[in-house]
């Protein structure tokens, strides 16, 4: 471990940068390419993410965020290169509109540990605990589906936490929600990312709002027409010069975003 | 036993050659026949309903879990099955009535069960013919559903399977509009019951036999004054099931996801 420890790394933060790189990968991608027909979603995509990261993939719609969190996800394969994610790891996925069964908030939960292998009356405990955690407690016996938006997109930030996942992806969670919701949801992501119930979570979501980037990631993708223009540090890629340095056409979308 | 078609009521000439005052007559025959409460008229409904209720049932039954499979399967070869399904749905009712009149005929390879013209044979002449209209709808509302929510469910771990499943499940206010089609098109059909049941009097004669025999008898009234009233109980459950469907509805929400109106915050 020292070995990779150079005499620069000394605060905390560089510490777990360099146990980071020596971690097993939780993604690695090598030149993959995905291919809907015609269309080429991603091209030549190759990265690497470690545990503990929080990245974010930015980029315009159609650039191939969705479809990236997809393929990391397993519910797309790749038409071109290799996508692999560590299988030890368990991941939950959440989704920028959620999909809640016509059913109470706590069978919405109970129901992710249950097809997980959980026996129903104690994914309903569990379920409780989960609620509790996003402050929907007094929720649980509503119709999940006469939620409000928010509530909604916590009630689904329960159910994947519920499952007590290394890995979360997150499908531009806020898009759809008002500043308020926003606020609420972003602090239940930041939280699970810093690992605040002891145990730290690998997040990776799309987004196109530059404000929660800056909040919530230590790293940033740039996409474009599906291929990665920038993967830089969080500091660097909000580092005008050095973005314009290395993607102009990344600079550019920042530039115009903040304008 | 007495038809209530020979009761005394029916004093009528036969050939009745005033069409408008026929529809009026037979309006006041289908009232008079409700409000007398004939034993023999409420055996016939009570046993229209019972076959086609009980061949909905288990053509719904099957049909749910065969259209949620199909909803969200995806093999090589589906589309011929889609196809196949489809025109499934076009098969003539007598045509369904004379392959299950062959199969269950003395020498044929069900003989042995005892059915032909029996209850059972109605009901499963009707449920054959159902089958294609539960299976088709339900596989049109779960592929729908599964376009829109199949991810979230992968996500979560369900297998195919259980993702039709589930999704019928969430489903089911929508698929009351699938049982109500095909208990509209059982309780309607006159081909198959007719061929498998015999419409003996008293014992397999149903709302539909009895119209057909009535109108080749050339009791018109009569005749229409049946299909008001099979109409009329057609009318009531739709009505039924639709008010059971919106109240759900309410009560649960029926909300796909976030409503779109917030996105323009965001």
């Amino acid at each position: 471990m020292s070995a990779v420890l150079t005499p620069r790394d000394t605060t905390l933060h560089d510490v777990r940068n360099a146990l980071q790189r020596t971690a097993r990968p939780v993604f690695e991608l090598q030149s993959t390419g995905l291919a809907f027909g015609a269309l080429q979603a991603l091209r030549e995509v190759s990265l690497c993410i470690r545990p503990g990261e929080s990245v974010a993939l930015l980029g315009a719609n159609g650039s191939g965020k969705s479809t990236l969190l997809r393929l990391l996800h397993g519910l797309l394969r790749p038409t071109a290169g290799s996508c692999q994610a560590d299988p030890g790891l368990r991941q939950a996925m959440l989704f920028q509109r959620p999909f809640m069964l016509r059913t109470s908030a706590q069978n919405n939960v109970a129901l992710a540990l249950w097809l997980r292998g959980t026996p129903w009356r104690e994914a309903r405990v569990r379920a409780l605990l989960a609620l509790e955690r996003v402050g929907l407690r007094h929720q649980a016996a509503q119709p999940a589906r006469t939620l409000s938006g928010g509530q909604q997109q916590r009630l689904a930030l329960a159910r994947a936490w519920a499952l007590a996942p290394e890995v979360l992806l997150l499908d531009e969670p806020t898009a759809s929600l008002d500043p308020h919701a926003k606020r609420e949801v972003e602090q239940l992501i930041a939280e699970f990312s810093a690992g605040a119930d002891g145990r730290p979570v690998t997040v990776v979501f799309a987004s196109h709002n530059l404000g929660q980037v800056k909040r919530l990631a230590s790293r940033v993708i740039y996409l474009e027409m599906g291929r990665v223009l920038a993967d830089l540090p969080v500091q660097e890629f909000f580092d005008a010069t050095r973005l314009q340095a290395v993607s102009p056409s990344a600079a550019l979308f920042v530039k115009g975003e903040l304008v | 036993m007495v038809g209530f078609w020979d009761s005394p009521y029916d004093t009528r000439e036969p050939f009745d050659s005033r069409p408008m005052s026929t529809v009026t007559e037979s309006a006041v025959t289908a009232l008079q026949l409700i409000t007398s409460l004939d034993p023999a008229l409420l055996a016939i409904v009570g046993r229209s309903l019972g076959v086609s209720a009980t061949a909905c049932a288990i053509a719904c039954l099957l049909g749910v879990v065969l259209g949620a499979w199909l909803g969200v399967a995806r093999f090589a070869g589906r589309d011929a099955v889609l196809t196949l399904l489809n025109t499934m749905l076009a098969v003539p009712s007598v045509v369904v009535g004379l392959v299950i009149y062959l199969l269950l005929s003395r020498s044929g390879p069900l003989g042995h069960l005892g059915w032909l013209f029996n209850f059972e044979a109605m009901v499963l002449a009707q449920a054959i013919l159902v089958l294609p209209v539960a299976t088709a709808l339900t596989r049109q509302v779960i592929e729908d559903a599964e376009r829109q929510h199949g991810e979230q469910l992968r996500s979560l771990g369900a297998g195919t399977g259980l993702r039709g499943l589930l999704l019928a499940w969430d489903e089911r206010y929508a698929l009351l509009t699938m049982l109500m089609a095909s208990f509209g098109r059982a309780i309607s059909e006159v081909g198959a019951v007719m061929i498998v049941g015999g419409n003996i009097d008293g014992f397999t004669r149903v709302m539909t036999t009895a119209i057909a025999l009535e109108t080749s008898k050339g009791d018109l009234p009569l005749a229409l004054a049946l299909g008001i009233i099979l109409l009329g109980v057609v009318l009531s459950l739709n009505t039924l099931i639709a008010l059971v469907r919106r109240w759900r509805e309410r009560v649960e929400g029926s909300g796909r996801g976030l409503s779109v109106g917030v996105e323009a915050v965001a």
